[in-house]
């Protein structure tokens, strides 16, 4: 492997646009050279930023690393490149086992097979995810090789809106509640959450006053495409990035959060609100 | 180069992507058509409307956040998405794509199409 390491490298000199930085860096990090194989990966990505093989890499070296929410972050950066991208896929999956989310996992790990269907490594974590074990390794890391440690599943405390409803109010417990989570009617009235910009200053009506009839817009125009049920609206603004969805029927969430949160955590925010909303509308129906 | 012939320089851009159905320029203002390359059955004139709308809402909106104007938007549907990125000069540069579309390849072909409307 040290040849092997020696000769990727020279060749990665003579040519520093080469894809070969790939093959460099997996091969440090399968040796344990993680710091090595960090600033190979950096370098091959300050080239190749478009390159998901490249932000799937950087990703698994990072969870190595454990730095798992930089791995995250590049693996949602992957999926976005290329929303197919197997190692992406199995990468978050093995993230949301950790979190203790194994229906998000799950859900990961169903869209690998799809993408994979002979995948056996997907396979077998799907068989575990559904199983309700915990796959014990980074993904692509070889079963033999060093396992990391595979610490039980975080249980995520219960939202407080799922607690008894009287005390609790709809984003009670969940990031952000009073300055970046809002739920409205289809009228654009407030019935939970707030929002605040980058001054403090509370926000809430303004915003709720321009996103009245949103949920109805988009759902005639998806059905003038013929695509269906619309899903979400995720929107890049310059200094932060929104999230909306219809958590039911009508009722419209926003999520907001400064540029630094990837669109693909901002989804997964958006997915929890969207949780405690249901709950909450279904007790205040 | 005509303004018609960067138009049409611009859709290509975007339709040579795999998993896409269309694409359309939109005035903002007033949810025109102003040139598009769309796959029969889709109803341009109805779809730019609305397109516009919901971008006049989500800009105001995302202003009055605090986040700026919109860069770029995605709305998320079970059987596709459609894709929008405004122009300084009130264009909508938008695209209707297939639900496994490459996401990021499309934005970065909007945003370059974008840049060649103006």
């Amino acid at each position: 492997m040290a040849d092997e390491i020696k000769k990727l490298s020279s060749q990665l000199a003579q040519d520093p646009d080469s894809l070969v930085f790939l093959r460099l860096a997996e091969l440090l990090r399968h040796k344990g050279q993680l710091d090595s194989a960090h600033r190979v990966a950096v370098t091959g990505l300050e080239r190749h930023p478009h390159l998901a093989d490249a932000h799937d890499l950087f990703a698994r070296i990072l969870a190595d690393k454990h730095d798992y929410e930089r791995a995250f972050d590049e693996w949602d950066m992957a999926l976005r490149i290329a929303p197919t991208h197997i190692g992406a896929l199995k990468g978050l999956a093995f993230l949301y086992f950790k979190v203790g989310d194994v229906e998000q996992a799950a859900a990961h790990l169903e869209a690998a097979q799809r993408a994979a269907p002979d995948d056996q490594g997907v396979a077998q974590a799907l068989a575990l995810a559904r199983g309700g074990q915990v796959p014990q390794d980074t993904p692509g890391t070889a079963p033999a090789a060093a396992p990391s440690p595979s610490p039980a599943p975080v249980e995520e405390p219960l939202p407080a809106a799922a607690q008894p409803l009287e005390e609790a109010r709809v984003f009670a417990g969940l990031e952000g509640a009073e300055e970046g989570l809002l739920l409205l009617d289809a009228s654009g009235r407030v019935l939970g959450g707030a929002l605040k910009n980058a001054q403090g200053q509370d926000v809430t009506d303004a915003v709720a006053a321009y996103l009245a009839g949103v949920s109805q817009e988009a759902a005639r125009t998806t059905k003038l495409l013929g695509l269906g049920k619309w899903t979400g609206v995720a929107a890049e603004g310059r200094s932060g990035h929104v999230h909306l969805t219809a958590p039911t029927g009508d009722a419209l969430l926003l999520v907001v959060r400064d540029r630094a949160v990837p669109m693909g955590r901002l989804a997964i925010i958006a997915q929890r609100a969207a949780g405690a909303a249901r709950r909450w509308l279904e007790a205040h129906g | 180069m005509t303004a018609t012939a960067g138009y049409g320089q611009a859709l290509d851009l975007i339709t040579r992507v795999g998993g896409v159905r269309g694409a359309m320029l939109v005035s903002a203002e007033d949810g025109i058509v102003v040139a598009e390359q769309l796959m029969e059955g889709i109803k341009g004139s109805a779809v730019a409307a609305l397109a516009a709308s919901l971008a006049t809402r989500l800009r105001r909106a995302m202003e009055a956040a605090g986040v700026g104007a919109s860069l770029f938007w995605h709305l998320q549907a079970e059987g596709g998405a459609l894709l929008v990125v405004p122009t300084p000069n009130g264009i909508l540069v938008v695209a209707v794509a297939e639900p496994d579309v490459n996401v990021g390849l499309v934005r970065l072909e909007l945003l370059r199409a974008a840049e060649v409307v103006g």
